[in-house]
């Protein structure tokens, strides 16, 4: 397998080309633009055999997205903040509609004030919509993932959308070392797309008609049972990707990084996890006992597999790239929720919104709070 | 070795992002691990840009902007009146600076070394244009010894790929700044 330096955003589209989508309906925004400019220029060089559908907006590309997927194709499409919002119209009609579409999010904040740089709101508001989201941390992660992400969600016990969620800029437009697989590899890993249900002239079929109150709670509940499933499907998923390519990222849903006995620890989402090792280290040199929660899928959220790695612990410090504004931030949420019947102590830092840097320093200080018996607030 | 963090300051369409992602891969080519990233400002021609890179031994995790490098390169010295070049430099450290003049007439706040190099009249002799930023790596590392001058010759190969000319004139670039100091 090469390892090449390449720019996250490439990597990432080399990551969708391997997959093979058939369309890629786009509509360019700061900063996920590289990813499909990489993908048009593959197309347009006879690398990639695809329909790029070059759109009005990211309403349409989100509808012509449905449309591909539900015509019986694998496709892709890629957004960013008010991107991301103004799809969201149809975000719940793809995952009603049980097509395993696959998108990537390069994270950003939503306006206003008008940022171009990262924080997690704009995915992060999205969770709710019935698409599994994976978070990533690296430029390798990204191109696994992505990877993973179509087995996963094209799987037919599962049939769900799926985000790939990176860092804008401070994921997406760095260069670093990442080894990009081999089409045969990947062909061996993930078969070619077939349809559990498409939309056939021959044999015709109505999608996505009304449900009537009497049946529109099980439409629910069995995306909701999806979704379960889906916690199952990505570990295994992730198990079959370890062992066929040899890199792994926990269990694929949570990633434990020096937690064997760790006293305090902390957890988070995406880039923020890198820096995060980081300190872990230099604290650990200290003699301080911490360790580090990766969160790689927000949705389904892998409460059984947090519960489990948390245990031993006797403080848990959650930090937010988003904060759900008169109450605090939605991961914190989460997890105060998941380790309700846990004698644990939790608090929350909201961090790092509108692309304002994590540093090294932010984290040591949240990450020694409970220990220091202080309260969270916001790292600024 | 140690990570090492290395800033770069120019001008927008200097090429200072594009410096630094070159010297990510010719680090790449010495068995090293490397980050680039600009300084993800709103882009325009002509206003001060900062690019980072990363090198070391082993993976790097760390995602927290450059606050203290181990080296700073200045591809335009005008940019001195605006923009403070020493700022957070290790006392350990250098900063290069494109210029004719010697480093003791620049008297910056730092205890880090300084050098100058005059990068842009070897890019005009070699060039015919003042486009330093590709050849200021020549210059890095003969004065830094972190990467190797066959490494760089790979790094610019690989990002002209499509334009050979262009990358034998900047390897002839970098190449004369580097005997600069290692003849």
């Amino acid at each position: 397998m090469p390892e090449i330096v390449v720019e996250a955003s490439r990597a990432m589209a080399l990551g969708v080309k391997l997959c093979k989508p058939k369309v890629i309906p786009m509509y360019p925004i700061t900063p996920q633009t590289h990813i499909v400019e990489a993908l048009a220029e593959m197309i347009n060089n006879g690398e990639l055999q695809a329909e790029m559908i070059h759109v009005e907006s990211e309403h349409s590309a989100c509808s012509a997205l449905l449309g591909a997927q539900a015509a019986g194709v694998r496709t892709f499409s890629a957004t960013s903040s008010q991107g991301l919002a103004l799809m969201y119209e149809i975000l719940p009609i793809i995952s009603g509609n049980r097509m395993p579409c696959v998108m990537a999010v390069a994270n950003r904040a939503l306006s206003a004030p008008i940022s171009i740089w990262n924080d997690h709101s704009d995915a992060v508001s999205a969770r709710d919509q019935g698409w599994i989201q994976l978070w990533v941390e690296s430029t390798q992660e990204a191109i696994d993932t992505t990877i993973q992400l179509y087995k996963i969600c094209e799987d037919h016990s599962v049939l769900l959308p799926g985000m790939l969620c990176l860092d804008g800029f401070t994921l997406s437009h760095v260069y670093e070392r990442a080894i990009v697989p081999e089409q045969e590899q990947v062909d061996a890993f993930l078969p070619e797309y077939k349809p559990y249900i498409k939309l056939d002239p021959e044999k015709p079929i109505t999608m996505g008609p009304i449900a009537f109150p009497n049946s529109f709670m099980e439409f629910k509940k069995m995306q909701h049972e999806a979704m379960l499933q889906a916690l199952k499907v990505i570990k295994n998923v992730h198990d079959e990707f370890a062992k066929q390519f040899g890199r792994a990222y926990g269990d694929g849903l949570l990633e434990l990084y020096r937690m064997e006995d760790a006293e305090y620890a902390l957890m988070g989402m995406g880039t923020l996890v890198g820096t995060a090792r980081v300190v872990v280290d230099k604290l650990r040199e200290e003699g301080q006992k911490v360790g580090l929660i990766k969160l790689r899928s927000l949705r389904p959220f892998p409460k059984g597999e947090l519960i489990n790695a948390t245990k031993n612990l006797q403080g848990l410090t959650v930090i937010d790239r988003h904060i759900s504004l008169g109450y605090e931030g939605p991961l914190f949420s989460d997890v105060r929720s998941a380790l309700f019947e846990s004698d644990i102590r939790i608090n929350n830092f909201i961090a790092g919104l509108g692309g304002r840097d994590i540093t090294q320093k932010h984290l040591r200080k949240a990450l020694l709070s409970l220990k220091e018996r202080r309260e969270g607030g916001w790292l600024l | 070795m140690p990570l090492k963090e290395i800033r770069i300051h120019g001008r927008g369409g200097q090429g200072a992002v594009t410096a630094s992602e070159v010297l990510a891969v010719a680090a790449f080519y010495d068995g090293k691990y490397c980050q680039a990233f600009p300084s993800f400002g709103v882009e325009r021609r002509g206003a001060p840009v900062e690019a980072f890179t990363r090198i070391a031994d082993e993976p790097i995790n760390i995602r927290e902007h450059v606050y203290e490098p181990d080296y700073v390169i200045l591809l335009d010295p005008t940019l001195l009146s605006s923009v403070d070049v020493a700022r957070g430099v290790k006392d350990s450290g250098i900063i290069i600076i494109n210029s004719n003049r010697p480093a003791s007439e620049f008297r910056l706040n730092t205890k880090a070394k300084i050098e100058t190099i005059d990068m842009t009249a070897a890019a005009m002799e070699i060039i015919g244009k003042p486009f330093v930023n590709i050849a200021s790596l020549g210059a890095f590392a003969a004065i830094t010894a972190e990467i190797t001058l066959e490494s760089v010759f790979k790094a610019i190969d690989q990002e002209f790929a499509h334009k050979k000319a262009v990358a034998e004139l900047n390897k002839k670039a970098a190449e004369k700044l580097y005997k600069m100091f290692r003849g």
